[in-house]
């Protein structure tokens, strides 16, 4: 029982997290300007805070340097520029770090 | 709708699908390992909580029998992010009906950065777009979890490496925000803010700073990036 009830927390305060903009903001009522505003910039800046978000393990200080991380990162960015596929740049710099975590480091 | 805009829809999440299947299937295990609780319970979490960084920490918190009250507070600050892909979606997802529940709902980092790019499939209107790349991510997460409770210790091909997909996803995403947009600054107010953030607040607890700190940068930088009238 105690596991149903902790799932069910768990399952709610996410739901929260997720509706409480839309339940502040959302209604009928026109959306404030600044609202408006961030919703228009915060992708671009969310994005790049998900990008480090996602290579806050690495440590600098120690072997291998977070390497493997740089060179993924490096490699998905630059096959992006330059085919601007989703597939090759994800599939290439997985696969390369995939090598690297595996094989090289 | 056509073949061709569905299999474009596809397409855009098989880095999601990839990155989702290998995360469930962890989940998955590591629940069954932890917990003893088997594929009805991976699913019914996949399905009612879906988010990844949540269940993970569902698993030690179940192993311990921690107090509700610190679950609750727990769950809110790790998924605390969620609030801020809701306020950039308020727009996008206005006059989506019925569907509009459920977009909200299964509104994950990857889900995110799907639907705020700028294109989408033609012959396909952004709302169908959004909700289907919402039900197919659901549907890989759900698939994956449950894969992982049933195979457990049977898998044993090395995979190591390969939740890197979804740090490739992210830098796609952001790269092609650099490359549609003119201004700048958001992008690196958010690489900066974070990594300051991450610097002098530690791994564990620096997303929420991170956050208040980029709302306050791109208010205070609002008349260099095209102000609201240009919304």
């Amino acid at each position: 029982m105690y596991d149903v009830i902790l799932i069910a927390v768990i399952a709610l305060v996410t739901a929260v997290t997720r509706f409480l903009p839309f339940l502040i903001f959302g209604g009928k009522r026109k959306t404030p300007a600044l609202i408006l505003y961030l919703g228009k910039v915060l992708p671009c800046a969310i994005l790049g805070m998900l990008v480090i978000y996602c290579l806050k393990d690495i440590s600098v200080s120690s072997f291998p340097f977070g390497l493997p991380e740089l060179l993924g990162v490096g490699a998905v960015a630059l096959l992006h520029i330059w085919k601007r596929n989703n597939l090759i740049s994800i599939g290439g710099g997985t696969v390369l770090y995939m090598i690297l975590v595996q094989f090289v480091f | 709708m056509n073949r061709k805009a569905l299999k474009a829809i596809f397409l855009d999440t098989v880095p999601v699908l990839t990155g989702y299947l290998f995360m469930g299937m962890g989940f998955g295990v590591l629940l069954a390992e932890q917990t003893g609780h088997g594929i009805l319970w991976s699913m019914a979490m996949a399905i009612t909580v879906f988010a990844g960084s949540a269940q993970y920490l569902a698993v030690g918190l179940l192993a311990e029998h921690a107090s509700i009250l610190s679950v609750a507070v727990a769950t809110f600050l790790l998924n605390a992010r969620h609030i801020f892909y809701g306020i950039s979606l308020i727009d996008t997802y206005k006059g989506t009906g019925w569907k509009k529940p459920y977009l909200i709902f299964s509104l994950t980092d990857e889900t995110y950065s799907l639907v705020t790019q700028t294109r989408t499939p033609e012959g396909l209107s952004r709302h169908r777009y959004c909700f289907l790349v919402s039900l197919l991510n659901h549907s890989y997460w759900i698939i994956g979890c449950g894969l992982g409770s049933l195979l457990q210790s049977a898998v044993h091909i090395n995979f190591q490496g390969v939740e890197f997909v979804l740090t490739a996803l992210f830098v796609t995403m952001f790269v092609d925000q650099l490359l549609t947009h003119k201004n700048h600054i958001p992008a690196v107010i958010g690489v900066a803010a974070t990594a300051l953030c991450l610097v002098v607040f530690g791994k564990d607890v620096f997303l929420i700073p991170s956050m208040l700190l980029i709302a306050v940068l791109l208010v205070a930088t609002k008349k260099y990036n095209g102000g609201i009238e240009n919304v």
